[in-house]
């Protein structure tokens, strides 16, 4: 009873003492200096049994007997434990062992290098020609290397984070080729949910475009993105600013402005190939007028979970820019694309999962008149989708299956242009990673095409990640 | 004994005052793992609001980086990592996208609960053709109940910082859980004291800080390599070790196959037990540390009992 008085009056003296706040504040005061001094003596405390077990350790290697057998720790006199967190350590140290001075958590930049090898044959001759529109696809009959690449990225400063990818590729020849795939700064702490790019980089237009080739889930590009967003997929130097919304729904606004020429714009400034234009037209290499004639991506992406196991990725994306083919010619493309994935909360290094995605492309292209070539000004207007089941049914084993469809409006040279035409494949797919750093995949190919007939071919694929540790992203 | 009343006494008076500042915003933590959630949890109480990235029966390595973890991060005040590499493959580009500079590296928001830890089998070269090694030692640090009370004062610290309000609360709580574990901790040593120095195998290395604490040796693995799957021919070698060792049990974690632990310990007579480093991936140990460590101890002690009544 006299206790219980104790605390009640002890309290309401408490309370009444929160009034008079600058006796509440050095007490606060008191507090923080009584924890950071036990903390600072914790820290201590610990050190020194560290450098005691280092020595004992050293002691063991000079001479085996002198260190008693069990060093367990004893509990001390209150029958507390001890704050210390050393256990007999596994691994002795020895003076002899190698001083290791790399630690992926030390350096400046990660550094990754990552190869993809291909292998395959074809009933078609030459697949890149008419079958494989990617420029990272496997493209020959025999073997081929058409994507390897040098990865780095890191904190720049406390504002920025750089990434570059620099990609080396064997043409047809098996000449050297050299990209300067991706080289680009992102910001790291501006206000209010906001993200600024600059650089050269891959557009957020849909899914597949932003991934490099050894993420994707088959060994080509889907038709529709290689027709529309072009065979090295669509990126420029340029700007991008983002938006993640305040929502508890994630929600990301994105727009890019890129400068929009070349091959990797392909149905933007582009001259083609020379002697050949694009859509058999010749190409005027026109330069901009003004900021309308840069090239404009804008995304919208929204994502739910279904359930604690299943998630929903949603977007919309389009591009809008002028095309060579002849003076305020302009080309428009629009997509929408969806992921689903499965996985269960006992997955074991991520298996099993099972997971969708579907991505579907317009795109309307005003090809200009060329006189010399016989071809009219015409609205050339191409659509396709692609959808994929990838089903991950044993840890390290995935199955895949995808299935394509292109088409276009009629044009006057459909008959010459691989870009057009309707067109369809079926690939199946099986792919087995020996671990997080290699794979190995084995891919079948129908293909029907107004221009080919039916073709099929077969590829294999090896890929090795070597250096920083590749990051899953959703 | 006058001490601790007078102690008590200033603990309770110190929370109550810290109840009459309860109207505050309370603080938005995210922990990578549920073990460190479980914790903040412990030491933050009413003042915090918790989040977890990974689910308690998922797979540390391979947590799957939904957009919607992305939308938690934007918002965090706090965010509580492992900081040894555990969650590697997933967290960066969630960082990356989550544009939330109160929890970039060297915030104070940004909290490496390894800051105190002396973390063990730091691999001398970085070979990985020796399996999926930690750059920085094994970051399974936290089923050591020692190392859980060096992290819990350490989050008590960090949240003290960013809620200078808070601070005798937190304290308060922090000893709370510091007593509460020590007298769980003492009843666990002594349910595993008659099996010291004994042997038990495990799927994957994750118990090698619990084993060192409780003086076992938890040192046969069915992976032959970190991260790589069990092989009919190491598995015939582990089998043999569990025989020559009379070990009793195979000790598996809930996101790891349990087929080839239930092929040993047919083959062997060890017994699969379940046991698990993040509360909640047991029954009834839900958001609560003590109750996992406790539950993993007691799963421990009667595969042993029992192991030895099977020899007799």
């Amino acid at each position: 009873m006299k206790k219980y008085i104790l605390v009640v009056l002890f309290c309401s003296a408490v309370l009444a003492s929160a009034e008079t706040s600058p006796e509440v504040e050095q007490l606060k005061a008191d507090l923080r200096n009584l924890q950071e001094s036990f903390q600072k003596a914790e820290r201590e405390h610990q050190r020194q049994i560290e450098e005691l077990t280092r020595r004992l350790e050293s002691l063991a290697a000079a001479g085996r007997s002198v260190v008693p057998t069990n060093p367990a720790v004893e509990e001390d006199a209150m029958g507390k434990v001890p704050m210390a967190a050393e256990g007999p350590p596994a691994k002795k140290w020895s003076p002899s062992d190698p001083i290791t001075l790399v630690r992926s958590g030390n350096a400046y930049m990660n550094v990754g290098f990552n190869a993809l090898l291909d292998a395959g044959w074809s009933t078609a001759p030459e697949p890149a020609a008419q079958l494989q529109l990617g420029d990272h696809d496997p493209s020959k009959r025999g073997f081929s290397i058409p994507n390897t690449e040098i990865a780095l990225d890191g904190a720049v400063d406390p504002y920025f984070k750089g990434f570059a990818n620099i990609l080396f590729k064997l043409d047809a020849e098996n000449q050297t080729q050299v990209e300067l795939e991706e080289a680009f700064l992102q910001t790291t702490s501006l206000p209010g949910n906001l993200q600024l790019k600059a650089g050269q980089f891959l557009a957020a237009f849909g899914r597949q475009n932003t991934q490099h080739p050894h993420q994707w889930a088959f060994a080509d590009t889907p038709l529709i993105l290689a027709r529309t967003l072009g065979p090295e997929g669509l990126r420029n130097p340029g700007a991008q600013v983002s938006w993640l919304a305040p929502t508890s729904i994630y929600t990301e606004a994105s727009l890019g402005i890129f400068d929009g020429a070349g091959g990797t714009a392909f149905g933007f400034r582009n001259p083609g190939e020379p002697g050949e234009g694009l859509h058999g037209r010749a190409t005027t290499g026109r330069n901009p007028r003004g900021p309308g004639d840069l090239l404009y991506v804008p995304r919208l992406a929204t994502s739910i979970d279904l359930t604690e196991h299943q998630t929903l990725l949603a977007g919309v994306s389009a591009a809008f820019g002028p095309n060579d083919t002849g003076a305020s010619r302009r080309t428009e493309i629009f997509g929408a694309d969806l992921y689903w994935k499965w996985r269960p909360s006992r997955a074991r290094g991520g298996f099993p999962f099972v997971a969708w995605q579907t991505e579907a492309l317009l795109q309307n292209f005003q090809a200009g008149a060329d006189a010399a070539a016989g071809l009219p000004a015409e609205n050339l207007r191409d659509w396709g989708v692609y959808s994929q089941v990838i089903w991950g049914f044993r840890p390290r084993w995935v199955a895949g299956l995808r299935g394509e469809y292109a088409d276009g409006n009629v044009g006057a040279d459909d008959e010459f242009d691989v870009f057009r035409g309707e067109r369809h494949r079926i690939s199946p797919a099986v792919t087995f990673y020996p671990s997080e750093f290699s794979k190995i995949r084995l891919q079948y190919n129908y293909d029907r095409g107004e221009q080919f007939g039916t073709q099929h071919s077969v590829w294999l694929q090896v890929e090795f990640l070597l250096g920083a540790h590749g990051s899953h992203q959703f | 004994m006058i001490m601790k009343t007078s102690w008590m006494k200033l603990s309770i008076g110190v929370v109550l005052m810290a109840a009459a500042h309860v109207a505050d915003a309370t603080l938005n933590v995210v922990a990578t793992l549920p073990d460190l959630g479980a914790l903040a949890q412990a030491v933050g109480g009413p003042r915090v609001q918790v989040a977890c990235l990974a689910q308690p029966t998922e797979d540390p390595h391979f947590v799957e980086p939904k957009p919607s973890l992305v939308v938690k991060l934007s918002r965090a005040g706090v965010l509580l990592e492992g900081g040894a590499e555990l969650e590697k493959g997933w967290l960066e580009p969630l960082l990356d996208r989550a544009r939330n500079p109160r929890i970039a590296v060297g915030a104070p928001g940004r909290v490496a609960c390894n800051a105190q830890i002396t973390l063990l089998e730091i691999p001398t070269a970085l070979d990985r053709s020796q399996g999926d090694l930690h750059a920085s030692g094994n970051p399974h640090y936290l089923v050591d109940p020692l190392n859980a009370k060096l992290v819990a004062a350490q989050i008590a610290a960090a949240f003290s910082r960013l809620d200078v309000d808070g601070t005798a609360e937190y304290q308060a709580r922090l000893k709370s859980f510091q007593e509460r574990l020590d007298a769980a901790y003492a009843g666990c040593r002594k349910l595993l004291e008659p099996f010291k120095g004994r042997h038990l195998a495990a799927y994957h290395n994750s118990w090698l800080y619990f084993a060192n604490r409780f003086d076992l040796k938890i040192d046969i693995f069915l992976e032959p390599k970190p991260g790589l799957p069990p092989t009919p021919a190491h598995l015939a070698t582990v089998a043999t070790r569990i025989k020559a060792e009379q070990v009793p049990a195979i000790l598996l974690d809930p996101y790891l196959d349990r087929r080839s632990a239930e092929m040993v310990a047919e083959r062997t007579g060890a017994k699969v037990v379940e046991v698990a480093q993040y509360p909640g991936s047991l029954k009834g140990t839900e958001g609560d540390y003590i109750k996992l460590m406790d539950a993993n101890v007691r799963a421990i002690a009667r595969a042993f009992a029992s192991g030895r009544e099977g020899g007799k």
